[in-house]
């Protein structure tokens, strides 16, 4: 039996992948831009540009917190320093010298961050940072973007190049299906309505965007009609979107490869309890590590896949 | 700027040292002595080695620039800039108060003109300064990079992330100084994590060290830093060793690191500018 999926692929890619086409484009229109990795640039996909513009890419080693400060140093120069390594090594790692040389300061340095999440897979726990959204959103001045598949990372790549200020730059690993289109123009702040709905809003980013498209034909056979909302950008929130959709439907699921706590649902829930309460249901990690697995083991495993947004979705429903 | 005598820059000096101590007497907090001891390092560089201009500009293009990486120092900077014209001197009299562009460490949020990146979570600064020479490289801008630490704040890890990189990339635009005073918080750093011989550590990282030994008398910080200016260019970064005594100038508080960050009484204060003359005007 096959789904009547309102999106659909025909092919797949990691969002890495995205990223390191955007981040190659964005140097071939601006000679500003500049990259750093700490020996990840495979993984991270920067090959290509460090290949086009050796003289505007500077290989740091395993030093994350200094790619930090020297990324704050390029900015002053007027650079456009694109920052990479994993998620957790983006973020945890370096959240003081990310706080007080980037953000406080206001430096336009895109920390780009990928293996963010469960579905980095076999490498386990140590790896899978799942508070990354939580811990960037809370700082003051940083935009932070987590799109949902290669298309829409590539155009978030070129757009945030563009954008002055501090950029987190949320991206993984997995081959993913490729489901929004490749023209696509990312707009930082403005949530895209997939799917138009009457019944639940499900309000998905990253990984989990496509989760929520395979959600919507499943709920679609019940007799019941959800809005998709792909929430690219974790911050600043579309709160204007999510209040009107909210208030045609009535109640909401919200989808992230996060912790529930501090993650996207959280800001969803005070966005909700300010101006208009509303049953919400949370699909995220629920206060736990994560572990060794495929990353289609661990989304069933830890509640994050198409099922357990359905249920979600139906949970909600009777809450209303 | 037209360059200054010794006798002229050893009078702003003794101002640098009674603003200081003014400053953080009057909101009774604050780090009075490393400033203190880098008196004569600010003076020589903001008033005879820096081409700079005054008139601020983030990007510093085609002028030498400087970074205090020991943000608690900034009451010393804060000084320096508004004696050499970033911003008014009568200014410095909101240091550490509501509102204030002059903030208990340096910050860029409230634009104060001379300061290029927040300081005072210790150890960044010279990553920073790193970045900011790389991309005057970038841009072939010949001018100079310049930044202060401390020696305690030596004991931060990414600080030797950032000496291991700056000499892998030949960052040879660089000059850097620790603030060699031999103290920190808790006590002298010999006994409170002994930087041992830091020479032979920043050589083993491949830098050019220069030591400048009597960092509190004028005429040899200038020869000290004019000595540096001559190192760059030549595929290595330059390291200053520059040893001063820290509550120098004050005879109650040189040499001890129980003036790192605690202010002056009244009677304190009174003590302290008897020692100090005014010279080019209290703010
Ligand atoms: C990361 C960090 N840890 C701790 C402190 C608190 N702190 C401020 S100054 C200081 C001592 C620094 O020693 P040194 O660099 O020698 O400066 P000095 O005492 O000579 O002024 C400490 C521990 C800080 N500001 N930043
Ligand atoms: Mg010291």
């Amino acid at each position: 039996m096959s789904l009547d999926l309102k999106f659909t692929y025909t092919e797949k890619k990691d969002t890495r992948s995205g990223f390191g086409d955007g981040f190659l484009e964005a140097g071939r229109k601006n000679p500003n831009v500049v990259g750093l990795c700490a020996d990840l640039i495979g993984s991270l996909k920067m090959g290509d540009f460090q290949k086009e513009f050796p003289d505007r890419f500077f290989q740091t080693g395993i030093a994350e917190a200094n790619m930090i400060g020297i990324s704050a140093g390029l900015a002053i120069g007027g650079k456009i320093p694109f920052a990479g390594t994993f998620a957790n090594f983006a973020t945890g790692r370096v959240y003081d010298q990310i706080r007080q040389s980037v953000a406080y300061s206001d430096k336009n340095v895109k920390i780009c961050a990928s293996h963010a999440g469960l579905t980095l897979g076999e490498d386990g726990a140590t790896h899978q940072i799942l508070e990354d959204l939580g811990m960037m959103k809370m700082l003051p001045h940083m935009t932070v973007i987590n799109p949902c598949d290669y298309n829409q990372t590539k155009a978030a790549t070129l757009a945030i190049a563009e954008y002055e200020g501090p950029v987190y730059l949320r991206f993984g690993r997995p081959s993913w299906p490729i489901f929004t289109p490749a023209d696509q123009k990312f707009e930082i702040g403005k949530a895209w309505k997939m799917i138009d709905g009457k019944d639940v809003t499900i309000f998905a980013t990253g990984h989990l965007v496509w989760e929520a498209v395979v959600a919507e034909a499943m709920l679609r056979e019940e007799g019941i009609h959800a809005e998709v909302i792909n929430i690219h950008t974790i911050k600043p929130l579309d709160e204007a979107a999510i209040l009107e959709s909210v208030k045609k439907t009535g109640c909401a699921v919200s989808a992230e490869e996060h912790q529930i706590n501090g993650g996207l649902g959280d800001s969803i829930a005070q966005v909700l309890s300010r101006h208009h309460p509303s049953p919400l249901e949370y699909v995220g990690v629920n206060d736990s590590f994560g572990e060794s697995g495929t990353p289609t083991e661990l989304l069933e495993k830890y509640g994050l896949n198409a099922e357990n947004i359905v249920k979600a979705a139906k949970r909600a429903l009777a809450r209303k | 700027m037209k360059k200054q005598s010794i006798e002229q820059l050893q009078k702003t000096c003794t101002q640098l040292r009674r603003d200081v101590l003014r400053m953080v007497h009057a909101v009774q907090s604050g780090h009075p002595g490393a400033p203190l001891g880098c008196a004569e390092f600010f003076v020589a560089l903001y008033f005879d080695q820096l081409r700079h201009n005054p008139d601020f500009k983030m990007d510093g293009k085609g002028e030498d620039i400087f970074f205090l990486s020991n943000g608690h120092l900034s009451a010393g900077w804060y000084s320096v800039l508004a004696r050499s014209g970033y911003f008014p001197v009568s200014e410095l009299k909101t240091f550490r108060k509501l509102n204030s562009r002059l903030q208990g460490h340096p910050a860029t949020h409230e634009h104060l003109p001379g300061i290029r990146i927040a300081s005072g979570s210790l150890g960044q600064g010279l990553s920073v300064a790193l970045g900011a020479a790389q991309a005057k490289k970038i841009d072939q801008d010949d001018k100079l990079v310049y930044i202060l630490m401390g020696d305690g704040e030596l004991q931060e890890g990414q600080v030797w992330e950032a000496a291991m990189y700056a000499a892998h990339h030949k960052v040879d635009n660089l000059i850097a100084t620790v603030d060699y005073n031999g103290q920190q918080i808790d006590g002298p750093t010999k006994k409170i994590m002994d930087l041992m011989n830091l020479k032979a550590k920043w050589e083993a990282f491949g830098w050019e060290v220069n030591e400048i030994k009597e960092g509190n008398d004028m005429k040899s910080v200038l020869e000290g830093l004019e000595k540096a200016k001559a190192l760059t260019g030549k595929g290595k970064p330059v390291l200053n060793l520059l040893y001063t005594e820290m509550g120098y100038g004050v005879d109650f508080m040189v040499g001890t690191h129980k003036w790192h960050g605690s202010p002056p009484n009244d009677e304190q204060l009174a003590q302290a500018l008897g020692q100090l003359e005014e010279t080019l005007g209290d703010y």
